[in-house]
């Protein structure tokens, strides 16, 4: 079956073209309205966002390609990403990493068997003065230790 | 303890409203400068000596001057809160603790660039304060100080948050034009330069997010004032980032060329206990890094520039004597080999031969010869590609192995690395 934009999407598709300065513009935040409806990129969601807009398909499967945010493969429902980056590294990081890996028992692009989690390692997250840190989903969890991953861990339901 | 400018309304209850800025004088200097002409607004910045403060440290002034004028044109503003730079914190402090103070400072710059749109280009993990800015200036289109004839003026302006999507290279500025404009964020060759050639083909000026936040108070105080808060050529404050092993990591608002072991020592606490100083990166992970004897001068990008490191962002990375330098390079050098855009042969290349000699050397593999290999991969990678990523990549990572080259050596002669690769 065809993909189809949900009505919520297509209000943010709406308000992102008013916003810039073209459709081809809006191209980035409707690729995330795409994730966040569909869970991740795959070929069937850059035709969608393609006929959407009126952009050529290689033109959005490229710009895809390129960003490292908009993911080619499912996430957990918790998308665990740790910085690796050397103020967290200094500061403790490499610890926290095994940590959640054994925790989880995943490994960095992969997701728990019930869907629930996945991790990745990331760059510097412009948060090294309270490092190790990291962001779950959109919220960002700073000043790491091991007792404090777990107590984040274990109070995603 | 010195005046507080950027970081002043950081902590107050509800810094991030309208309502609060507003009586605390905000938009005052907006009111003032929509006033002037914009070529005296420029001079009023020309006056500060407000140097870029993305990194490359180039006369505020002056750039916006290099716009043209009366062309008929529509001309841009955009502003780079692509933070990525390691080591770097202060934008997304900026934007969390004081949206209005920057949003301010954009619609000065407009006024004195003749642009009738913004774009503030913001990293695609910083959600939050993507979220805090389209708050505030929904408040500012509510009160018509965003939108057609802002403050009841001639001046239309419209401003929108666009977003990043994980890439450290788009907060190179023709990377983040490409970008904006919904393509891949490969930087572009440079000239035409922005200001002639920039986003949708118009002229356009990229200013960090510090640079603009501080536009509201040197309109409000005058250049001159502004001047006097820094040193020679090199106005104002600046917000010092200090991460690694210190007592009191954070970030301090001090004035431009404080000195830079003073940040560490007084400021920041010093090293933890137990511990001493290596080294430190001064102005994140693109500059080459300062050995202990080095570091008693000035933060200012004179300064660091004659010790041979850069001031760049002015996230100061401390590292203490028991951290492995090898190590720290191969940290670093996977950031590059994951963040060159792949665009030129000598960055994509050079920066993935550099990780992976480096990660040999740190694993215990590595041959005495690689030591001069690294000095030549590096070398080949400067002053020949499209954008300073690669430039970026080589000067810290030559600075490793020229100031450290007995841990260099001291791996290959063990076959292992004698702290087993420790960095905490
Ligand atoms: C690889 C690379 C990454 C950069 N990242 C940033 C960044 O995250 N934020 C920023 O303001 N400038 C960054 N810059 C510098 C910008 O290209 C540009 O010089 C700056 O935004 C200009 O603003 P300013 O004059 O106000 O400093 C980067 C440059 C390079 C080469
Ligand atoms: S120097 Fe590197 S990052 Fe910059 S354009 Fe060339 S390949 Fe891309
Ligand atoms: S190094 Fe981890 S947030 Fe900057």
């Amino acid at each position: 079956m065809a993909l189809e934009f949900s009505a919520e999407s297509e209000a943010r598709i709406q308000r992102a073209l008013e916003e810039y300065y073209d459709r081809q513009a809006a191209l980035l935040p409707v690729l995330y309205v795409a994730q966040d409806q569909f869970g991740h990129v795959t070929p069937e969601v850059t035709e969608l966002v393609a006929k959407r807009l009126q952009l050529p398909r290689m033109h959005v499967e490229s710009v895809a390609s390129f960003y490292t945010m908009y993911y080619k493969a499912p996430i957990g429902r918790y998308h665990v990403q740790i910085c690796r980056t050397l103020s967290c590294a200094m500061s403790g990081a490499g610890a926290v990493i095994q940590h959640v890996k054994k925790k989880l028992a995943i490994g960095p692009g992969e997701v728990t068997p019930d869907g629930k989690f996945s991790m990745e390692e990331v760059e510097c997250l412009a948060l090294c003065g309270s490092a190790p840190a990291m962001i779950i989903n959109k919220t960002n969890y700073e000043n790491l230790t091991i007792e404090k991953v777990d107590q984040i861990l274990n109070a995603c339901d | 303890m010195s005046e507080l400018v950027l970081s002043k309304r950081f902590g107050k209850p509800d810094s991030q409203l309208l309502a609060t800025y507003l009586a605390d004088g905000g938009y005052e200097a907006a009111k003032k400068a929509l006033a002037m002409d914009p070529d005296a607004v420029i001079e009023e910045v020309k006056k500060a000596n407000l140097r870029g403060r993305g990194g490359a440290g180039f006369p505020a002034g002056i750039k916006w001057s290099f716009m043209p004028k009366d062309d008929g044109k529509t001309h841009f503003l955009c502003v780079n809160a692509d933070e990525g730079e390691p080591g770097t914190f202060k934008d997304r402090a900026l934007m969390r603790h004081d949206p209005h103070q920057l949003l301010e400072g954009i619609i000065i710059g407009c006024h004195a660039i003749r642009a009738d749109y913004a774009y503030i280009y913001v990293r695609g993990e910083m959600w939050e304060e993507k979220a805090i800015l389209e708050r505030a200036i929904g408040e500012l289109r509510e009160k018509n100080y965003l939108g057609q004839g802002i403050f009841g003026t001639q001046k239309n302006l419209h401003i929108a948050v666009c977003t990043g999507a994980g890439a450290y290279v788009c907060g190179e500025e023709t990377a983040m034009i490409n970008s904006i404009e919904g393509k891949r964020g490969e930087p572009r060759l440079k000239p035409p330069f922005p200001a002639q050639v920039g986003v949708f083909g118009l002229p356009t000026t990229v200013n960090n997010v510090e640079t603009l936040s501080n536009i509201p108070h040197i309109l409000k105080n005058g250049g001159d004032w502004f001047a006097g808060l820094g040193i020679e050529k090199d106005g104002g404050t600046r917000l010092f980032g200090v991460s690694g092993c210190v007592k009191k990591p954070g970030l301090y608002e001090l004035p431009q060329g404080t000195n830079l072991k003073y940040i560490i020592e007084e400021v920041a606490g010093g090293l933890l206990d137990g511990k001493t100083l290596k080294a430190v990166i001064p102005g994140g992970s693109s500059c080459p890094v300062l050995k202990p004897d080095e570091i008693d001068r000035p933060h200012s990008y004179d300064s660091m520039r004659d010790v041979g490191s850069m001031a760049g962002s002015a996230g100061i990375i401390v590292i203490p004597e028991d951290t492995c330098m090898v190590a720290a390079m191969t940290n670093l050098a996977h950031f590059y080999a994951h963040e060159s855009c792949g665009q030129c042969t000598p960055c994509r290349e050079g920066t993935h031969w550099l990780h992976l000699i480096i990660s040999r050397i740190e694993a215990g593999e590595g041959e005495m010869e690689d030591i001069d290999l690294l000095l030549e991969v590096c070398h080949n990678m400067m002053g020949t590609t499209i954008c300073p990523l690669s430039d970026a990549a080589a000067m810290p990572m030559e600075s490793f192995v020229t100031k450290f080259r007995d841990e260099f050596e001291e791996h290959i002669r063990l076959g292992r690395c004698p702290k087993n690769g420790q960095l905490s």
